[in-house]
């Protein structure tokens, strides 16, 4: 039998009962609109938390920093641990070719170590303190939106300047939202815990796709229509979502040359009020994401030897942070899958249903059909191209309303993620429908085709 | 060589534990353009025996040839192509699809065997020709007459040529005079040539055939020419003897 004729005996039988395929193409749609618009979620997810993972310095970034819980076997050394100084920064540009942009840092802890930031009569607490070299800006992802980076020779001349996140500009100088313009502090002279430094650059301000978009919504709404009036309160603090906590730190921090940290912050630092040369760490690139293991090994060795073999430092990668993302993904899309499966399974049943009733009430039909040549293989294919028509008819439908939904959901949440609709996830789920329209046609088309003719014929 | 051969042909159902045969050894010839109506009372076996020379059924036992070819051995899907190439059927209850319309039914025995769309609506406009219904080839089975309903079935019937054509109580379903245009039908069939087998109840209907198979419990009672038992009949046709081609 000549599978076209086959195809167009089913659409036919189909549209024969409109109103009943619909209803069971209902399940289908579901199904396949509820797959398709969980994975664009769980896409818009994963790019909302790709984007953090940006925001940290990517995944080729590598943080070694000091660590003085040392392993079991050296735990009688530890008294000796050098801790990560300036001469292993240099052994490692010379020893560790996989590596660039070595940068040292030293890190003092807003909260931790009390950090005052002044300016005039107003105070800031910063988040944290970086005295480094200004290779940090690559290493962190930082942009300075206004004035410059410091430089080297700002480094070698342990000069009092720094740069700053935009929220410290808000607590020192004024909050543009509140003011109503934006203030440049390019030149003016705070005071860090009492010592005079001058601002030289500031940051932009970094924020997730997500706040931006509240922003742009709250701006579009202030147009449209314009408070009278009236004081202007701060509502707490916003809520970002997992991913806005690198964000927040980057705009909460300032950072000035390492040299000028050491002599002002760490020269009679220590617990012994002696200097303090230690690192917080050391932060580099690795030039190729694909030699990772190869680089950890690289730097293991020199610290090994400038730390006459003992490990008083941990590596820090984003591997953990990727992993947290790829599991949490894997979760959510797990989750949808199993939703989706179970509305698909659902219209499965209904199509098998359906088939089995449509059968039966044409039992004689098939007896015909039989009598007049028909084989038991063509009346099953005819069975299950039925069930397959119903299938893949409701599964265009639900791509169709799965487009739909995505866009209400855009609709109804402005601020979240946007869903992102694949065409894999798509096809996954087209394909999908056309599984389970030929799954739940076996039984019934097994049923029809394994009928005996006089039976068949006999049947009222 | 005989186009059917029905040689010790039995038939046996299994009812709750009671055996019933249906047919118990049945020896048959039929010849090409043979007009042989089967005729007995009913559960004689009658409807049984055409089953399987129309091989929707098979035997239990003995063997069958139908144009040379072994029947009784045949898979099911062999069967099916069979049905479909060499055998029509016209059946009391005429069973047209009533979804499709006429010439659509007419057609369904050519979609099995792949014929090609446009040499089918050909073939089943020249089979509708043959029983006169061209003009309702658009009309739905329920806008007809049971008359034109069953000529319809025997145009299904003729469309693929079949080597044998079987009719199954043609008439049972009809008042007399329908039935008697559409015996008339058969009776020109069988002037062009054709072989058809007759099942009925009825002895008036029976005597009309060239040939006459009676069956009783299952066995051939009775096989003889109906020329030779000299009825009369209330039909009047003119008879011919069969052109042997």
């Amino acid at each position: 039998m000549n599978p076209w004729d086959t195809i167009y005996l089913g659409i036919k039988e189909i549209w024969a009962h409109k109103f009943r395929s619909m209803l069971t193409m209902l399940g289908i749609i579901l199904g396949v609109s509820s797959l398709v618009a969980m994975s664009a979620l769980v896409k818009g997810m994963e790019n909302g938390m790709k984007e953090a993972l940006v925001a940290m310095g990517g995944l080729e970034k590598v943080r070694v920093e000091f660590q003085d819980d040392l392993p079991a076997y050296q735990k009688h050394l530890t008294d000796q641990a050098p801790g990560l100084l300036m001469k292993d920064v240099f052994a490692l540009q010379a020893g560790a070719p996989l590596v660039e942009n070595i940068t040292p840092i030293v890190e003092q802890h807003g909260y931790r170590t009390r950090i005052n930031v002044t300016y005039q009569n107003k105070r800031a607490r910063p988040w944290r303190l970086y005295g480094t070299w200004p290779g940090i800006l690559e290493l962190e992802d930082h942009r300075v939106r206004h004035g410059r980076m410091f430089t080297e020779l700002d480094n070698e001349m342990a000069r009092s300047v720094c740069v700053i996140g935009v929220e410290l500009r808000n607590d020192l100088f004024g909050d543009p939202e509140k003011t109503g313009e934006e203030i440049i502090p390019i030149g003016k002279t705070i005071r860090i815990n009492g010592q005079p430094f001058t601002i030289i650059g500031m940051f932009e301000h970094y924020m997730t796709e997500k706040e931006r978009k509240e922003l742009e919504l709250e701006r579009l709404r202030a147009l449209e229509n314009p408070q009278p009036g009236g004081v202007v309160r701060d509502k707490g603090r916003k809520g970002s979502g997992p991913s806005g906590y690198v964000f927040r730190l980057k705009n909460n921090s300032i950072f000035i040359p390492l040299q000028t940290m050491m002599i002002q912050f760490r020269a009679a630092a220590g617990l012994d009020e002696t200097a303090d040369p230690r690192l917080s760490g050391i932060y580099m690139k690795v030039r190729d994401i694909n030699v990772l293991e190869t680089a950890l090994q690289q730097i293991r060795n020199v610290l090994l030897v400038s730390h006459g073999g003992i490990e008083d430092w941990s590596f820090r990668t984003e591997e953990d942070l990727a992993d947290g993302i790829q599991l949490t993904i894997k979760n959510f899309r797990m989750s949808g899958v199993i939703i989706a499966a179970i509305a698909l399974v659902v219209g499965g049943i209904g199509i098998m249903n359906i088939m089995l009733a449509s059968i039966s009430e044409r039992i004689r039909e098939i007896g015909i059909r039989k009598a007049v040549g028909a084989t038991n293989a063509d009346v099953f294919v005819q069975i299950i191209i039925e069930s397959l028509v119903i299938a893949v008819v409701g599964g265009l439908l639900g791509l169709a309303v799965s487009v739909m939904l995505v866009n209400s959901i855009t609709a109804f949440t402005p601020t979240e993620n946007d869903p992102v609709v694949t065409v894999e996830a798509m096809l996954f789920a087209f394909s999908c429908s056309a599984m389970v329209g030929i799954v739940a046609g076996m039984i019934p088309a097994l049923k029809a085709s394994k009928l005996h003719p006089i039976q068949a014929l006999k049947y009222d | 060589m005989a186009l059917v051969e029905l040689r010790n042909i039995r038939k046996t159902y299994h009812l709750g534990g009671e055996v019933i045969h249906a047919l118990d050894g049945v020896n048959l010839d039929v010849d090409q353009g043979d007009f042989t109506s089967i005729i007995g009372p009913s559960g004689s076996g009658k409807s049984t025996l055409m089953h399987i020379l129309g091989c929707l059924d098979t035997p239990s036992s003995g063997s069958m040839k139908l144009d040379g070819m072994d029947i009784h051995t045949a898979s099911t899907r062999q069967l099916a192509k069979i049905r479909g190439e060499k055998i029509g059927f016209v059946f009391q209850f005429f069973n047209l699809l009533p979804k499709l319309n006429v010439a659509q039914n007419v057609e369904l025995p050519l979609i099995y065997q792949g014929t090609p769309g446009r040499e089918r609506s050909k073939r089943a406009m020249l089979a509708l020709d043959m029983v006169g219904l061209q003009d309702r080839a658009k009309h739905r089975p329920s806008q007809l007459s049971g008359g034109q309903q069953q000529r319809v079935a025997i145009a299904r019937a003729l469309v693929n040529d079949p080597r044998i054509l079987f009719a199954d109580e043609p008439t049972g379903n009809l008042d007399s005079h329908t039935g008697e245009l559409i015996l008339e039908t058969f009776c020109k069939l069988h002037e062009e040539g054709r072989t058809i087998m007759l099942v009925t109840h009825d002895p008036e209907i029976a005597a009309l055939t060239p040939k006459k198979i009676e069956i009783r419990d299952g066995k051939i009672a009775q096989d003889v020419d109906a020329k030779l038992s000299g009825k009369q009949t209330r039909f009047q046709f003119k008879r011919t003897t069969p052109s042997s081609s």
